[in-house]
């Protein structure tokens, strides 16, 4: 058995004591030493992040989530023992957890933390692969010998670290691959630390539901369970080529998975896909100006992460959600890639005019796909809106502006409404 | 309902029809064609709602009547049957089949009622007038390629057929933009055009109309209303609607004031920007072209993949310029000229270069440069 003490980082041989600061908060396992890849998962992130922000909310159930009409996206530990849950319907969260703290999220904030921490993560390994904000898998095979410390050493130590420079907890899952280490950081949160080993895989999943793998989402787990599966026992009953038959490019997976197989490396640059964003109203609008405000000022984020990265798209879409919840989505190619929000607003905006007036609408989002580097973007001008040329250079100079003054600088009329 | 027609006649008239037919239905009868048979002639009708077309072939007719069947199947039949074979289509109207017999193969189709297809209403039309197969090949021919397919604005998704002020009095003209290139092709107005409106004929059925045209003696009766066009010959009648949209105002984009004037042999500088191009990975090839006293560059610049270079004699007396184009669209519009020499105007790196062939204004491009 190898065992080590979470809060002074001291290795020992076995026990559920630190022999040396004599606390509880001990890892013990017997291939502790000899796992490296982990997934790190913060507690209650935007919670923490506000608790640590204003002291008043240390002791209240805190929820972050937007408006009356918003979804909860997240609840700190206090408000989940009413069984808040992130992605609720805030009026639900309420009826649960009347006395809860509403605080809308300060994405600025949280994007603060998320870079402290993903720059503590750098120190330890470069293969770090962010999947959100709050949460990332590392591979740290190979380190030892630099940082002077096994992996679940340095693990251990950056969740200190993270509890002592930013005030902010997390959860360490410590395995051989990806799969299992997702799994193990959700075992015993908060400020957990688990570790699943190869010696006990098999024995560790057979029982587990299907559902605990990432990506079965509600329909292929109906589609299992019509196949008689609901947990790893279940599936390693299936040959891999049945499973391939039955379940498609997922049966393949599935078939691995079942015995704890998961090739997948830890990569640090996961190409980006699309860029998006949508936006949920307080009420339900069929306000068209209205609408053209979220259009504009979704175009613009969107635009805004693009320049960010240095990246254009091709193919902009445009999502509406009507108040019954049926969703409307349409999409058009452009001839060259752009990353200009004024482009993005005018493509989004013909489409919104080619839906016609379906409303009242609950959501409206606008995306951007297809992806190529950015300077690639915008190389040609057109013929028939030669404003456009224009608007153009305000748009350039307005971003060169807001560099330098900041994002509320200058804006345009169009974002106030 | 019977009939006996010749193969080649049955198959060029199920040809047209097929065509216009949609692949994907969800509406079964728009899959047929309605065949009707009456004197001594048969006709084969098809449509998609927004085009219809009917061919008329001499048959012989023992039994007049009507029917509709599969297009793409009785197409599919005809067109495996031996070259000069009497085909004979049989409707008893009580079977709901159509029996089409040839040689010693026979077939037997399900049909739908001819009820229930949809004939295209007719309209009044407020000019009529009749344009040769050429001159009406060389308006649509050459504009097409800058048809534009973007969804969101519909209103270039056809020509823009209409009667403009050319330099020398009025012209019966076509014009096609996708927002990165533009065709303007004239010809001169014929009797009966004048009053017309202006109508833009779309893509598709431009396609199906270049179909009509092959026949260079044939003259083609135009009917124009503000929303339908008809094209027809003593054979073939194309119905189309037109795009219910307003066309842009495409004579400010033309530019007028460009004065830098460079003449290149189209097919020279075509197969240059083609070899050029090459070398580039990326999907909007761009093309740079450095112009000096006679002399034209193109070359690409790929840091990814590679370079390329290459060197025209042209005539060119101007200022050094450097501009860039997407290599497609310059591919196409050289591609347009047939007989002279390519003329290309240029102002500055920025602004829309006009081209045409020579010094004939009947046909101009404009095409919008593109960062190098």
């Amino acid at each position: 058995m190898s065992a080590l003490c979470r809060d002074c980082l001291t290795c020992f041989e076995t026990g559920t004591r630190c022999p040396n600061c004599h606390g509880p908060r001990v890892a013990c396992h017997p291939e502790l030493f000899e796992l490296s890849i982990a997934h790190m998962d913060c507690d209650a992130f935007y919670a923490s992040v506000e608790k640590r922000d204003n002291p008043d909310l240390v002791d209240k159930p805190v929820i972050i989530g937007g408006g009356r009409r918003g979804v909860v996206s997240t609840a700190c530990y206090i408000a989940r023992i009413k069984g808040v849950r992130s992605a609720m319907p805030m009026f639900q969260a309420l009826k649960l957890c009347p006395d809860a703290v509403v605080v809308r999220p300060r994405m600025s904030a949280y994007v603060d933390a998320s870079r402290a921490i993903r720059a503590m993560m750098d120190e330890l390994t470069p293969s770090v692969e962010p999947l959100s904000l709050d949460e990332a898998f590392m591979d740290l095979s190979g380190t030892q010998k630099l940082h002077g410390a096994p992996p679940a050493v340095m693990l251990a130590r950056l969740i200190k670290r993270m509890d002592d420079e930013l005030g902010l907890t997390g959860s360490i899952g410590l395995s051989h691959n990806k799969f299992l280490a997702k799994i193990a950081s959700d075992l015993d949160k908060p400020r957990g630390y688990s570790v699943i080993g190869r010696a006990q895989t098999t024995a560790f999943l057979h029982d587990k539901p299907v559902r605990m793998i990432w990506g079965v989402g509600q329909a292929t787990q109906t589609a299992l369970e019509k196949a008689g599966i609901r947990s790893f026992n279940d599936l390693l009953r299936w040959e891999r080529k049945d499973l391939g038959a039955r379940f498609g490019s997922m049966g393949d997976r599935l078939y691995f998975l079942a015995r704890g197989q998961d090739r997948r490396r830890v990569s640090a640059n996961a190409p980006i896909k699309s860029i998006s964003n949508e936006t949920t109203f307080p009420d339900d609008t069929a306000n068209p100006d209205i609408l053209d405000g979220h259009l504009w000022r979704l175009s613009e984020k969107i635009s805004d992460r693009c320049k960010a990265r240095d990246l254009a798209g091709r193919v902009v879409t445009l999502k509406l959600k009507r108040a019954n919840h049926t969703l409307l989505t349409k999409r058009t190619s452009l001839r060259d890639p752009t990353q200009l929000a004024d482009r993005i607003y005018q493509t989004a905006r013909a489409l919104f005019d080619q839906i016609g007036n379906q409303g009242p609408y609950r959501l409206i989002g606008v995306g951007i796909s297809d992806l190529l580097p950015g300077k690639q973007a915008d190389l040609s001008g057109d013929l028939l809106d030669p404003q456009a040329a224009k608007r153009t250079g305000a748009e350039r100079a307005t971003d060169k502006i807001r560099k330098k003054f900041g994002t509320d600088a200058i804006t345009k009329g169009r974002s106030f409404r | 309902m019977k009939i006996s027609i010749e193969r080649g006649a049955l198959l060029n008239g199920l040809a047209k029809a097929q065509s216009v037919v949609e692949r994907r239905n969800t509406i079964p009868i728009l899959a047929n064609v309605l065949i009707e048979a009456d004197g001594n002639e048969a006709s084969f009708r098809a449509t998609d709602l927004d085009i219809e077309v009917i061919d008329k072939a001499a048959a012989q007719v023992e039994r007049a009547g009507a029917t509709t069947v599969s297009a793409v199947t009785l197409h599919e039949i005809v067109r495996k049957l031996p070259d000069g074979a009497l085909v004979t289509l049989t409707d008893d109207g009580a079977s709901g089949r159509l029996t089409v017999e040839a040689g010693r193969s026979k077939f037997s189709l399900a049909t739908l009622p001819k009820e229930d297809f949809p004939v295209m209403a007719t309209s009044e039309y407020d000019a009529n007038f009749s344009v040769a197969a050429p001159v009406l090949r060389r308006l649509f021919d050459k504009s097409k390629f800058a048809i534009s397919t973007e969804e969101t604005r519909y209103y270039l998704n056809g020509v823009y057929m209409h009667v403009a002020a050319g330099e020398n009095g009025q012209v019966l003209r076509c014009v096609a933009t996708d927002g990165h290139r533009l065709a303007r092709i004239d010809a001169p107005v014929p009797d009966g055009a004048d009053g017309m409106a202006g109508i833009i004929v779309p893509r598709k059925t431009v396609a199906e109309l270049r179909k009509l045209l092959d026949d260079d003696d044939m003259n083609v009766a135009v009917s124009v209303s503000e929303t339908k066009v008809r094209f027809a010959t003593p054979h073939i009648t194309l119905t189309s609607k037109v795009i219910d949209g307003t066309f842009p105002d495409y004579t400010r984009v033309i530019p007028q004031g460009n004065t830098r004037r460079m003449e290149v042999d189209a097919t020279e500088f075509a197969r240059a920007v083609d070899r050029v191009a090459t070398v580039s990975s990326e999907r909007s090839r761009a093309v740079k072209l450095s112009l000096e006293e006679d002399r034209l560059v193109l070359s690409v610049n790929a840091p990814d993949s590679g370079a390329a270079e290459e060197e025209l004699g042209v005539a060119y007396s101007d200022e050094p310029l450097e501009i860039g184009f997407n290599a497609k669209y310059l591919l196409e519009i050289a591609g347009q000229v047939d007989r002279e020499n390519a003329v290309f105007m240029f102002n500055s790196s920025g602004d829309p270069t006009l081209m045409r062939e020579g010094d004939d204004d009947s046909a101009l491009y404009v095409v919008m440069p593109m960062r190098v």
